[in-house]
């Protein structure tokens, strides 16, 4: 964007935003909504507390083994469907129920069948996570160049060979399209299943917060789980940037 | 110099070769002999059963019937025996012409260092030094089709199988590609299965032109321009002989040409 022949930043107009929150805040319309520059003084004032470095190391822990769990699952899986007919036929109807399939509904199933702690959660962001990863490995191995498969088959690769040198490689611009998307559904996963269970991570922060009407305090957590989310969803797109020249190529 | 007197020894055999697809009647008992360190074309209109006659020499397709044999044993799947030219290249995206080339060596579990100096001399021979950590993507049809004819030299099979390797090329590379191809097949003590749709290519690089026609799919003729053989590249194109088998292959193709 450019204004008066600058050249502004991207994103500047968060700025705007931020300066009619401000405004919004500052006019008392609703205690819902506190000044930004309070937010942020609360974000600063809490960000080292114990409460939020417990609440942020559980979350990050559910997180990374959810996703983790989502992608080294998930991957293979979608890779298998897209090079055998038969897996496809078998599992490509659950894929798609999953995919679309309201998983919160899940979630009280699961607190019964794993408890009201840590593992719910890592599976429910799991859940979240691994149905696009499947279904983008998939499109990416179905789309493969049979020639390249043949050249492989042809200078001698072993199954494994085929599976790490051809059929990964040539899938991996829309695998890591979809560990972006599954990342990002993993977020909502992770945070859908703190606040559902409410006793552990983030779940257990915003509890206590709305309870006590700490709006400053829900804000200022709510602004680094975004600011979070954000920020690896644009690690992955700029991954996905580096293997676009072939992804167009193959 | 090569002779057909001397060793009419056969690298390749195909005996009475059938392929159905589903109802399509692919190829039928088709039998043909490729001899030893010979470049024999299989020139035919498309669809006539070419590139699945080749897939089934490779390995890569089964015959319905019949069978292969190649340095007289029969052919149950790949080997290293042959290396195979794809008419779309079929080269690696991701990885630079250096990989691409030695990836044959790769799947071999060849070291690293001996793969790439191997890759290095054929990417020299095809004339694609200083090329060698472009990207496939970086490269015109031509050179991307060096790639893979020097990823096919480098794994040193005796048959070298290629199927219309010219055919996604600019005209004036392929005439420069088929004068190389005749320098290769003088260089290198290996056979070569050609496969093109181009009566003058055929007739311009061949030891032996086996012609290939549909309905159902056969060998119709086999013929050998011995006469030219020798003439040198430059004055192949002119010679009388050269221009009687460019007709006479298409008088008794153009039948089959809607
Ligand atoms: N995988 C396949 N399934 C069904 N039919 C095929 C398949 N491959 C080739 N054919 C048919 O077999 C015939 C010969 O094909 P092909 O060997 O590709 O011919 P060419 O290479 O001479 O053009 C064609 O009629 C084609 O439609
Ligand atoms: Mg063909």
């Amino acid at each position: 964007m450019k204004v008066l022949g600058y050249r502004l930043p991207g994103m500047s107009s968060l700025l705007l935003w931020g300066l009619l929150w401000e405004i919004v805040g500052r006019l008392d319309v609703t205690f819902f909504i506190p000044p930004l520059s309070e937010v942020f003084q609360t974000l600063f004032s809490i960000i080292g507390t114990p409460a939020f470095v417990k609440a942020i190391s559980e979350t990050a822990y559910a997180f990374v083994v959810g996703v983790t769990s989502a992608i080294v699952i998930g991957v293979p899986v979608g890779i298998l469907m897209g090079k055998s007919r038969l897996l496809d036929e078998l599992l490509l109807p659950w894929v798609n129920i999953f995919l679309s399939a309201p998983l919160t509904a899940l979630v009280p199933v699961l607190m019964v069948l794993f408890g009201f702690g840590m593992k719910s959660i890592i599976i429910i962001t799991t859940l979240f996570a691994v149905w696009i990863i499947i279904l983008n490995s998939r499109a990416g191995v179905m789309q493969i160049n049979r020639s390249l498969v043949e050249m492989a088959h042809c200078f001698g690769a072993s199954p494994m060979d085929a599976f790490t040198k051809i059929y990964f490689w040539a899938a991996l611009p829309e695998i890591l399209g979809g560990v972006r998307i599954g990342v990002i559904r993993g977020v909502k996963g992770v945070i859908i299943g703190q606040l559902l269970i409410s006793i552990v991570g983030f779940g257990a922060l915003f509890e206590l917060y709305s309870a006590n009407f700490l709006m400053g305090h829900f804000w200022a957590v709510l602004i680094v789980l975004f600011a979070l989310a954000f920020t690896i969803s644009e690690f992955l797109a700029y991954l996905e940037r580096r293997v676009g020249y072939y992804a167009s190529k193959r | 110099m090569r002779d057909d007197e001397h060793d009419v020894e056969y690298a390749v055999s195909v005996r009475d070769v059938s392929k159905n697809y589903g109802d399509v009647e692919a190829l039928k008992d088709l039998s043909l002999d490729f001899p030893r360190g010979q470049l024999t074309s299989i020139l035919g209109p498309s669809g006539c059963g070419k590139t699945t006659l080749l897939k089934i020499i490779a390995g890569l397709l089964s015959p319905t019937s019949g069978e292969v044999e190649v340095n007289g044993k029969t052919v149950t799947g790949p080997g290293p025996d042959r290396a195979f030219v794809f008419q779309d290249f079929a080269l690696l995206p991701w990885a630079s012409v250096i990989r691409n080339v030695a990836f044959g060596l790769e799947l071999r579990g060849v070291a690293k260092s001996e793969r790439e100096s191997i890759a290095q001399k054929y990417i020299k021979n095809v004339g694609l030094s200083g090329f060698e950590n472009s990207f496939p993507h970086e490269l015109s049809g031509g050179m991307r089709q060096r790639v893979g004819l020097a990823r096919a030299l480098s794994v040193d099979a005796q048959v070298l199988l290629m199927d219309e390797p010219f055919s996604a090329v600019d005209e004036q590379t392929r005439r420069k590609f088929q004068e190389d191809l005749l320098s290769l097949v003088q260089q290198e003590s290996k056979t070569f299965i050609f496969v093109t749709h181009s009566i003058e290519e055929a007739v311009f690089v061949s030891d032996q032109i086996a012609i290939l026609l549909p309905r159902p799919s056969r060998v119709s003729e086999i013929i050998k321009p011995t006469g030219i053989r020798n003439k040198g590249t430059d004055n192949i194109r002119r010679d009388p002989e050269y221009l009687d088998i460019v007709d006479r292959i298409w008088a008794s193709l153009r039948s089959y040409v809607e």
